[in-house]
């Protein structure tokens, strides 16, 4: 503690102001919790973040926005299912993602850039690695931050139908199981976003790139892969169907959910890839995430200081 | 609390022929330095290397060649346990502007591993002793350039580190700002306990501030040396009085009088307003006292009287054999070579 020693020649005329502001530095002796609970904060930080919370009001539109967009529609089947009695809902649980992939798509190309583009722009970078994490711990807490955000805003939907679906009263054990599947199929669908969303926003500090650059990565795939597969589907070899659909990250959720979860294919003609097709599409699923991670290890890397 | 606060010889900065080359450049040449507790300033031109040697003694850059400790930990292969006990202050803007001082500086702490409520506590004792208090809630984006730099001091003090690492502190601030600024490091360490390291490519700031400086130029050390050593060993006052009616060349009146006293002067040759300046010798408390009376008995004015240390400059410039310079005229740039 520092002890405030009477100067030699008291300036008495300044003395009491001097008291008031000075209450002396205390030093700190309390526990230094280390580098896996600054992943944790960065963590919480990241994820409140991405839904606009312990920022401004403005930032917070945008993602509420999206989250009620991604619910509104659940909530209007799961009322029309309990209304009509209706025997099942009108869209399955994994299909309910791919209607909605424009949505997500939207959100991934928001918050990406606001995950890792404001830490670069304003280069707070260097105050992050100036303390004991690493570009590991950082490059985790944010894709971690991300990709449950994501899962948050796929999820809710699906818990939504699921509650609705056992007020109607429809069959337990076959909701349970199409729930569990849908769970499965967008915590995928987060993960690959997340990492296709983020390496794209770390490239640049700019956010208006950030964003143009994740809507146009993620529309234009898709767009592409669709047209081809429609043309595949015309011309009688739907066999290349599947294989297409490895182009975009969309199409790959769903062939891995047709050839595995139990669902039906959005690909025109429906169809499902086969085992080693689905085996495939889990295989690239993998390796895009993992290139994902290596990618904003290697980014992070450099920037340093 | 037991902390070491004096400039003893403990070390906290320890290099031995530390070297870092990039394919082009060599940035730092076999540098071999201790510095101790205190606060210690590291000199050199843009370039000269200053900032290499910042991030690899935060482990965040290998050597070349050549070891590095900080805080008896090894650069090389203890960089989180430094960075745990070390502060660091960038040169270049790093906050973000749409949140509050209060919030960063709370969200750096939990960065340095401080729990929740000690984060909250340390941010508001933080922010009020650089300075800041009603404006911490308002949104960094509308400080100033000064707040700005506090904002940076105390995250990298809100941890109670050993040691900081400043990196130009005073960079783009207005003479006030930059006095302000300095007094802060200043009590960084004679209030905090806090050693300090702080670069600058102005010799002229630092040696107010620091007991020790430390000067590169092209990665090489080019002087290492106590401040006290060369600028306290004789206090010179630079005393410059008003003309009156009665006495029409106040300067000489003063001189004739003093003299009259047995109190040696010289004039101020090549100092800014030299003929209306003399140079006396504080022998003490006295000295000021007989210089003010002097004055006040021949009714004129006292425009200045300020200590005037020796500049370091100097005797760098003396060290370099650039004996050509006048003695006492300021020079504060040390970048002859860059």
């Amino acid at each position: 503690m520092a002890v405030e020693r009477p100067l030699p020649t008291p300036v008495t005329s300044t003395g009491d102001q001097t008291r008031i502001h000075n209450i002396g530095y205390r030093s700190y002796d309390g526990p230094r919790l280390g580098r896996a609970y600054a992943r944790r904060s960065l963590y919480s930080q990241s994820l409140r973040g991405a839904y606009g919370l312990g920022r401004s009001a403005k930032s917070k539109v945008l993602p509420m926005l999206l989250f009620v967009v991604m619910c509104v529609p659940a909530a209007i089947m799961v009322a029309v299912a309990v209304a009509t009695k209706a025997k099942d809902l009108p869209v399955d649980y994994t299909r309910y993602a791919i209607i909605m992939q424009a949505v997500i798509s939207l959100y991934v190309a928001s918050q990406a850039p606001q995950a890792v583009s404001r830490d670069l722009r304003f280069k707070t970078v260097p105050l992050y690695f100036s303390r004991p994490i690493e570009t590991a711990d950082y490059v985790r807490a944010k894709y971690a931050a991300l990709a449950s955000a994501l899962f948050i805003l796929t999820a809710a939907p699906l818990l939504v139908l699921y509650v609705g679906a056992l007020l109607a009263k429809l069959d337990f054990a076959d909701q349970t199981k199409g729930f569990a599947e849908g769970l499965v199929s967008v915590a995928l669908l987060s993960l690959l976003f997340a990492g296709i969303g983020l390496v794209i926003a770390a490239v640049t500090p700019r956010r208006g790139f950030g964003i143009a650059a994740v809507i146009a990565v993620l529309v234009i795939s898709y767009g592409a892969v669709s047209t081809l597969q429609a043309i595949a589907d015309v011309q009688d070899s739907s066999g290349a169907i599947p294989w297409i659909g490895l182009f975009s990250p969309i199409t790959l959720i769903d062939g891995v959910q047709s050839a595995f979860l139990g669902a039906t294919s959005a690909a025109p003609g429906g169809v499902a890839p086969g085992t080693g097709a689905g085996i495939v599409h889990v295989l690239v699923v993998a390796g895009l995430v993992a290139a994902a991670y290596g990618l904003l290890l290697r980014r992070y890397r450099k920037v340093g200081l | 609390m037991a902390r070491v606060t004096t400039v003893e010889d403990v070390t906290v900065i320890a290099t031995e022929s530390l070297s870092k080359r990039f394919p082009r450049v060599t940035a730092l040449d076999r540098l071999s330095v201790d510095i101790g507790a205190g606060v210690t300033g590291l000199v050199g031109a843009n370039g000269a290397g200053k900032s290499t040697l910042i991030k690899i003694l935060l482990g965040l850059s290998p050597a070349t060649e050549g070891r590095a400790e900080v805080l008896g930990h090894d650069v090389a292969t203890e960089g989180a346990a430094i960075r745990e006990r070390v502060g660091y202050m960038p040169e270049h803007d790093c906050l973000p502007p749409d949140v509050s001082a209060t919030e960063f500086v709370v969200h750096m702490a939990r960065m340095s591993g401080l729990p929740p409520t000690a984060a909250r506590e340390r941010t508001a004792d933080t922010l009020r002793h650089v300075g800041l208090y009603e404006e911490r809630y308002r949104p960094i984006g509308g400080y100033s350039t000064g707040m700005k730099q506090r904002v940076k001091l105390a995250q990298a003090l809100v941890h109670d580190p050993q040691l900081v690492f400043l990196d130009e502190p005073t960079n783009g601030l207005d003479p006030v700002g930059r006095d302000e600024m300095l007094g802060l490091i200043r009590r960084v360490h004679s209030d905090f306990g806090i050693s300090v390291l702080v670069t600058s490519h102005l010799l002229g700031e630092l040696e107010r501030t620091c007991d020790h400086v430390v000067v590169i130029d092209g990665g090489k050390l080019l002087r290492s040396s106590s401040t006290t050593d060369f600028t306290q060993t004789t206090t010179t006052l630079a005393v410059e009085v008003t003309d009156s009616d009665e006495h029409p060349d106040g300067t000489r009146a003063v001189r004739d009088a003093l003299h009259a006293r047995g109190v040696p002067t010289e004039d101020g040759t090549g100092l800014p307003g030299a003929g209306h300046v003399l140079l006396l010798t504080a022998q003490g408390e006295e000295t000021y006292d007989l210089v003010r009376d002097v004055i006040a008995d021949l009714g004129l004015g006292l425009v200045r009287m300020e200590q005037r240390r020796h500049h370091i400059s100097e005797v760098f410039r003396n060290g370099e054999q650039h004996g050509d310079e006048r003695d006492g005229q300021r020079k504060e740039a040390v970048g002859h070579g860059g």
